[in-house]
């Protein structure tokens, strides 16, 4: 028998929205003088250790929640100055439009640039304040259900499990997590979502979801390079034909900048790798007049969901919500998903509370959420936005940028259709003899990088002696099938060099190197054969990101 | 009897230093930071002898900003039983640590006090030793294996080349080294009950000690990246290279 | 005022890692006085006098010193110390354990594990497992130091002999007491013990192929390593591992054999003093950071340097 503590909100993520929900429901209990424990488990070695964003954060779901955020300290220190948006043509070429014609939802004035993770470590020490118990370092592994089918909580995972199964000298089991109400807030496809969407059918009525691949980089530059509060963004080259994705490159504070590269997994081309492209992308003369003579000092990505309000799914189910990138409440519009995770986050607490100062005990699904949310500000915007990724996907970057520029600036994302997308992204890869091999150019050390030596910059680590958590449904299929018909894409795609197809005298073998993992989940949306299912490794694992 | 560990807040064993643009030394802002490894090994080993019945009670102490609790809470969540910090605004030398340490020493009167063998980010590997020498008492230092026999305390050390046995009079100190024990995961009741327990707040100028500054860091570099060195055709070359040139072989 | 060297030895033979620390001690000034202490010793003291840079060897031969001791010896040393600006040691276990009692009982600073000597009293040594390399400056009259001894050359022997001082003070804490030693047998050295290395990656192709490593070993006294991509290729057990999350090494030679150099691998044994890379890729990492590099099929000439060698 696990050992069992019982709670009344159980937090799984300590992301922008489970910290925002965490501190909702503690300012909701402190304001009504109601005793309320609520905990968060966080699979990171500390929180924002595996934080990543841009990231620009529009205050709005901040002003809500902490209005008077500047005098508390929170670390959004450089607000945005200026907006450049581009379009590369090729390696050297690029046009840059006009400010007139930019969709609306890209202009930045009153918008901050920040290091999301450092936001999520000022967030922590707010709910910790405010009564929240916050545990860093483990991670919720399983999801437990009453008998009646409702969520009654999560288990945390055993440690000290050796590769092969074995208990080590430091085992310890895991612990279940009993709670009224359980906040699913892992992010882009989370691994306990993923299995809700499936339990509780909760996308049965909404588009099939798109994600992106973010990479992204943090330089020190020369001080006379720096412009703080500038923004870039911009698309087209290096990415080709058939690949939509853009790129940023935004300056922050002490003479650093982030930069990096979205490739959309709905990319067709199976020798892409967006990492190469991303390292190509530097060379470009619009990036590298800031990066040259820089350092980089931290490397890292993680998957973005991006299908917006078309492929948003039921969040509510017995016993729990779904919030934040969990649920895909990205607005891509804008390439922003900091304000609307809040925003769901501090809407599920409202819920949650009122349901428990009610004398709720659980089981129940909250139905009040969803009128929550459609009265809201979040749902109106997401709706606005709806049409913006599928124009891309279905008319490219050109006449979709086009399209998103009459339906954002002049119709208000109020044109009376909707477009669809319902091809998942695993599904677009096409064949090796459908294309060409793309010839990446080699690393020059100074502005492009190695796989490894970047994957070194993002301090990942896991425990070596456990078992892998990359999980092949099918062992033979990335040899007997992804290889002859794709030249297995996860070599390509992993921005962490995870996986490796080995030439031995036996013939190719499928390696996986589960320690350089990034805890992305690229592999596990993108495996043309859906073969690999992320699940979580001992708590504490994974990249120790500062300031991304 | 009592055991006093001593614990040190650092970076984590996993992040990856980084010297600051101006080089005055190394960026720690919102750097990971964690119990220092070889401290950890230090708190379990003083479970361990709480757990085998030899001691009695497990007091931890740390010097540093007040962030340092947070280390002090992990020991506490990891079994031991009350902490002290001592608050300073930046993380003193080593030997004024010594001497703080040597004043909280004196007031609590351990048996036996186990210590880091070094912390890993200034890779000293002096404080357990300075203390020993300010008290007067034995040290083991670098132990592999600790074993409370009769009234003494015999400490198997690592030296260089093998292992060393040695017994120390009580109270003595001891140093770990990697290889003493695989410490343990705090489980998630232990680190609740762990914010309950007392942990007391000290000043140098409570325990009457003078820091005085005996070193002053100048700068903080990156260390020199090697230089690709030459090509040679044959396994004849590179073994004459060797022999004659670098004179390794 | 002189330096004061403390030797290291085994009451027998001088031991190398005193020639590297007396090498770093010239640095500082130009009389080095060296100190035996030991039981039954004498040969050490002759073995010291004839070392270059040594103008006089302090002999304290008495069985309280036997085992080195760090509460005798620490008092012993600082007895000595009012005469010296400087007390210096190896930064081996022996140093690194009487050393800091030295420098707590003086009131001074200990400045651990020095890699150069910039004046007499500003030294670098590295901080943070190597990742950045500190500038330090003593404040103090008396300077306490240990050295890194493969960052030094070791001092060269002379036909002309220092002089030796018997010194007769017996200092004996009776707080400790030697009970037993246990010196690693083994038929090669430990990974981090050892003065040559020869490590493979996953060019080795699989296990048993590492054996081409060991007869090379052999000849060299070597110990064997690997990367973290032989050892998750499940050619070699994990304690073999070289790198970021396995040993890091410093050995005076470091052979990669078959080893791309991934920055992980590097992170390993990058501090190695001479670094031979092998490996059939010309464009592999691991020639950036290789002294010689020979670009060749492993499976032929580890054969060849075997019987070569």
């Amino acid at each position: 028998m696990r050992e069992s503590m019982e709670f009344d909100v159980v937090i799984v993520g300590a992301g922008p929205s489970g910290l925002a929900a965490a501190c909702k429901l503690m300012q909701q209990a402190n304001e009504a003088q109601r005793a309320l424990t609520v905990c968060i488990v966080e699979k990171g070695s500390e929180v924002g250790a595996h934080i990543l964003s841009g990231a620009i954060i529009e205050p709005k779901a901040i002003n809500e929640l902490f209005p008077n955020w500047q005098e508390m300290g929170a670390p959004l220190n450089t607000p945005v100055t200026e907006d450049q948006l581009f379009m590369f043509l090729n390696e050297q070429k690029s046009i840059q439009f006009p400010n007139l014609c930019v969709p609306k939802t890209m202009h930045n004035q009153g918008n901050y640039i920040a290091s999301l993770g450092n936001v999520c470590r000022w967030l922590a020490e707010q709910a910790e304040q405010l009564g929240v118990e916050i545990f860093p370092g483990f991670a919720a592994s399983e999801i437990l259900y009453h008998e009646d089918g409702s969520v009654k909580g999560i288990a945390t995972g055993d440690m000290g499990i050796s590769e092969y199964g074995q208990q080590k000298d430091s085992y310890m089991q895991g612990m279940e997590l009993h709670a009224k109400y359980t906040l699913f807030a892992e992010g882009c496809r989370g691994h306990l979502g993923k299995s809700l969407y499936k339990q509780f059918d909760l996308d049965a009525k909404s588009d099939e979801q798109h994600y992106g691949l973010g990479i992204k980089e943090l330089w020190d530059i020369p001080a006379d390079k720096h412009q703080p509060g500038l923004v870039i963004h911009g698309s087209g080259w290096p990415l080709g034909k058939g690949t939509s994705g853009g790129f940023f490159l935004y300056h922050t504070e002490n003479n650093q900048v982030v930069a990096g590269l979205i490739v959309d997994l709905s990319y067709q081309n199976p020798y892409l790798s967006p990492f190469d492209e991303f390292q190509r992308l530097k060379h470009h003369p619009v990036l590298k007049q800031y990066l040259e003579g820089g350092r980089r000092i931290s490397y890292g990505a993680r998957a973005i969901t991006k299908g917006g309000f078309n492929a948003l799914p039921k969040m509510t189910f017995p016993g729990g919500l779904l919030i934040g990138c969990n649920s895909g409440t990205l607005n891509f519009a804008k390439i922003k998903g900091t304000h609307t995770a809040m925003k769901s986050g501090m809407l599920a607490a409202e819920a949650v509370f009122e349901a428990i100062n009610n004398g709720c005990e659980g089981r129940k699904e909250l139905m009040d959420f969803d009128n929550r949310f459609k009265s809201s500000w979040l749902y109106e915007e997401l709706k606005q936005s709806r049409n913006f990724g599928p124009a891309m996907h279905k008319f490219g970057t050109m006449l979709g940028g086009t399209f998103n520029f009459i339906d954002q600036n002049i119709f208000g994302g109020k044109l009376p259709f909707t477009l669809h997308d319902n091809k998942p992204d695993y599904a677009q890869l096409k064949s090796i003899h459908d294309y060409d091999t793309i010839e990446y150019p080699k690393p020059d050390g100074k502005l492009s990088f190695d796989k490894l030596s970047s994957v070194f910059l993002s301090n990942t680590n896991h425990e070596e002696n456990q078992p892998c958590h990359l999980k092949l449904t099918d062992l033979q299929i990335p040899i007997s099938y992804n290889f002859p018909a794709f030249l297995e894409p996860a070599q390509r795609y992993c921005p962490a060099g995870v996986y490796e197809v080995i030439e031995e005298e036996t013939g190719p073998k499928f390696q996986i190197n589960s320690q350089n993992c990034l805890h992305c989940k690229t592999c596990d949306i993108k495996d043309p054969s859906q073969n690999i299912t992320w699940i979580t490794p001992e708590g504490g694992g994974g990249p120790n990101y500062p300031n991304m | 009897m009592k055991i006093l560990v001593t614990v040190k807040r650092v970076i984590d064993y996993n992040v990856k230093a980084r010297v600051k643009a101006d080089n005055s030394d190394v960026d720690l802002a919102n750097t990971k930071m964690a119990l220092n490894p070889f401290c950890e090994i230090a708190v379990e080993e003083a479970i361990r002898l709480k757990e085998s019945g030899a001691a009695t009670e497990v007091v931890v102490v740390s010097i540093g900003p007040k962030a340092c609790q947070e280390q002090i809470r992990t020991s506490l969540a990891l079994g031991a039983d009350r902490g002290i910090q001592i608050e300073t605004d930046t993380m003193p030398e080593s030997l004024n640590a010594a001497k703080l340490l040597a004043k909280v020493v004196e007031a609590e009167q351990p048996g036996l006090i186990i210590m880091g063998k070094q912390a890993i980010d200034s890779d000293n590997n002096q404080t357990g030793q300075m203390l020993a020498a300010l008290l007067d008492m034995p040290q083991g230092t670098f132990a592999s294996k600790v074993e409370l026999i009769g009234e003494k305390v015999h400490v198997t050390r690592e030296v260089d080349g093998g292992l060393q046995t040695i017994a120390l009079n009580m109270p003595a100190i001891v140093t770990t080294d990697l290889r003493l024990n695989e410490p343990r995961y705090a489980s998630l009741p232990n680190i609740m009950k762990a914010k309950r327990k007392p942990l007391v707040v000290q000043t140098p100028v409570d325990l009457g000690v003078e820091m005085k500054t005996h070193t002053q860091l100048v700068k903080v570099e990156a260390p020199t990246e090697r230089q690709a060195g030459i090509k040679v055709n044959s396994i004849e070359e590179l073994i004459e290279k060797l022999q004659n040139e670098a004179k390794v072989i | 005022m002189a330096i004061l060297i403390i030797a290291e030895h085994d009451n027998a033979v001088l031991k190398a890692a005193t020639l590297n620390t007396i090498t770093a001690a010239s640095q500082m000034g130009d009389e080095c006085h060296l100190l035996v202490a030991g039981s039954s010793c004498s040969a050490v003291a002759e073995q010291g006098s004839k070392v270059a840079g040594v103008t006089k060897v302090l002999l304290a031969d008495n069985t309280v010193y036997e085992y080195q001791l760090a509460e005798n010896i620490s008092k012993l040393v600082t007895e000595l110390a009012p005469n010296y600006t400087h007390i210096v040691s190896a930064a081996t276990t022996t140093g690194k354990n009487f050393m800091p009692r030295v420098a707590a009982l003086l009131d001074v600073a200990q400045i651990s594990d020095i890699i150069k000597v910039e004046s007499e009293n500003k030294f670098k040594r590295p901080i943070y497992a190597g990742n950045a390399i500190a500038t330090v400056e003593s404040l103090d009259n008396i300077k306490v130091i240990t050295v890194r001894g493969t960052a030094f050359s070791a001092a060269t022997t002379l036909d002309s002999n220092a002089s030796i001082e018997n010194l007769n003070i017996v200092h004996d804490a009776q707080m400790s007491q030697f009970i037993s030693e246990e010196v690693a047998v083994s038929e090669r050295p430990e990974l981090t013990a050892a003065k040559v290395i020869i490590s493979g990656g996953r060019g080795m192709g699989n296990g048993e192929n590492f054996a081409l490593l060991e007869n090379v070993a052999d000849k060299l006294g070597a110990a064997v390593g690997a990367s973290r991509a032989a050892v998750d290729a499940g050619f070699v057990p994990n304690d073999m591992q070289v790198g970021q999350t396995g040993k890091i090494v410093a050995p005076d030679l470091y052979i990669a054999v078959g080893i791309s150099g991934a920055i992980q691998h590097l992170a390993g044994m990058k501090d190695s003093k001479i670094i031979v890379a092998i490996n059939k890729d010309e464009d592999a990492p691991i020639f950036q950071v290789a002294d010689y590099g020979l670009v060749a099929d492993l499976f032929e000439v580890l054969p060849e340097l075997t019987d070569k060698l």
